[in-house]
């Protein structure tokens, strides 16, 4: 574990095995794939936005966050139908803001890892209603019911998910 | 080299990686028109440049053309100015020298016309300053041999007389005077009775008896009875011929055959010798352009009448 020291502040910058990142990337974005095909209820779970969220949370830096959003959301782009970019401009804005957000409060706590997780759902997905409006001429709603399950659903299953990738930290 | 905080830096990048993944997306997107919305996007940004540049090339164009090369355009409008005010004075010279031109060919057609009776051609030079009184000075004289009641006449019709003899001028009596009076006659029926001005534009026949018939237009002619014009010349038309109840005679009007508000050359009648009717020479006048020509008389001067 890293520390820096801003102000009179501590902030913690958690450090990953090798190829931690990549493959859970990878995996992520193979998973999806695979549940979709195989489970109806899969297309609640947005698994890249969960990885996002968690590595942009933990690296704690803003340019690193944005980064790794923009490269999960263009290969989420790359493998669907959606125009490039269209996934990677929201991907980069909350990798961003978690990454601000990250360095600011706590985040190891459950809750705070469920509200995150909850809020960042939603912004990622006014992002996309906001990018098809705005570019693809689409007009789909910033909330519905299937949309509110899902936000939850997810939010739950970054319990569950998060304290996995933590033990793919890299110990001091 | 500024180095930049890494908080803005991180605002920089972010920034500058959704621009380039909104560009991405423009790049792949079609607008309705099936036009990229990247193309859409480029015309948008550089359509309105354009339109600045046009309106400021406009606009110094336009002050240079308005402004700057037009610096003399006041100097040039005073003399271009001057010069069509002096055209318009030459313009106006020229026509008034055509008309009388066509007047004076046609006093002359008139006078060749009638060679066996003896004019002399003279310009009106002036008015009488006294409305009341219709009298007008000829440019001719007692020296050309003119004297007192000699007859006034033009193409159209009669004119009045002389009333003063002067030297090198004389003085006419115009038929529309309340002292002016002709004898003449009914051209329809022949009936004589004497026309009087009354100072209006219309002449007035009286003694007409209520029984004679009268109709609109009909001409009036001298008759010769007042020893100053020989007969059958035109004196005018009957306007109305109403019969009085109150009267033996009819409220005859005639509008004068001659235009005695804008008389500009005569003849005078230097003997009271006929007209001889002459159809060539007739038809001649009736053909000059002119005055005579474009105004319908009752007949013309030298034209016959047939007697009862």
């Amino acid at each position: 574990m890293e520390i820096r020291i801003a102000g009179d502040q501590h902030i913690e910058v958690h450090q990953f095995y090798a190829g931690v990142l990549t493959g859970a990337v990878l995996l992520t974005l193979v998973l999806e794939a695979f549940l979709l095909v195989h489970f109806r209820w899969a297309d609640l779970i947005e698994l890249p936005l969960l990885v996002t969220i968690y590595f942009a949370l933990s690296r704690r830096n803003p340019s690193g966050g944005l980064l790794l959003g923009m490269i999960i959301g263009l290969a989420q782009d790359s493998l669907s139908h959606t125009p490039i970019g269209y996934y990677g401009i929201a991907k980069t804005l909350v990798g961003f803001f978690a990454s601000s957000i990250g360095s600011r409060i706590d985040v190891e706590h459950p809750i705070s890892r469920f509200m995150l997780t909850l809020l960042f759902f939603h912004f990622h997905n006014a992002v996309l209603v906001l990018t098809g409006r705005l570019l693809l001429a689409q007009h789909q709603p910033y909330l519905t019911t299937r949309l509110a399950v899902a936000s939850v659903v997810n939010a739950s299953l970054a319990l569950l998910l998060f304290p996995l990738l933590d033990r793919l930290r890299r110990r001091p | 080299m500024l180095a930049m905080p890494s908080r803005h830096r991180s605002l920089a990048l972010l920034l500058f990686m959704l621009a380039a993944q909104v560009l991405l997306l423009a790049v792949q997107i079609r607008s309705p028109a099936q036009v990229r919305l990247i193309r859409v996007w480029a015309v948008e940004i550089v359509a309105p440049l354009g339109r600045v540049a046009a309106w400021t090339t406009d606009g110094i164009g336009g002050g240079w053309s308005h402004y700057v090369a037009l610096r003399h355009l006041r100097q040039d409008n005073e003399e271009l100015q001057a010069e069509v005010d002096k055209l318009k004075l030459r313009n106006a010279q020229l026509e008034g020298r055509a008309a009388e031109a066509d007047r004076l060919a046609t006093l002359l057609a008139f006078r060749e016309a009638h060679a066996e009776v003896s004019t002399l051609a003279a310009r009106v030079i002036g008015g009488s300053p006294d409305s009341g009184s219709h009298i007008v000075f000829i440019s001719r004289g007692s020296r050309d041999g003119l004297r007192r009641d000699m007859g006034v006449i033009t193409p159209e019709g009669i004119v009045g007389k002389i009333l003063a003899v002067f030297p090198d001028t004389s003085q006419v009596l115009l038929l529309n005077d309340r002292e002016s009076g002709v004898g003449a006659l009914l051209a329809g029926s022949r009936t004589q009775s004497p026309v009087r001005g009354s100072g209006d534009p219309l002449l007035g026949m009286e003694y007409v008896s209520n029984d004679v018939k009268i109709s609109a237009g009909e001409a009036v002619l001298t008759s010769g009875q007042d020893r100053i014009f020989p007969k059958d010349l035109p004196v005018g038309t009957v306007v109305t011929a109403k019969p009085d109840p109150h009267s033996p005679f009819q409220q005859i009007f005639v509008r004068p055959a001659a235009h005695l508000d804008r008389l500009e050359e005569v003849l005078v009648l230097l003997s009271r010798q006929e007209f001889v009717p002459k159809k060539d020479a007739a038809a001649e006048v009736a053909n000059t352009p002119g005055p005579a020509a474009a105004t319908p008389s009752p007949r013309p001067a030298s034209q016959p009448v047939d007697h009862p």
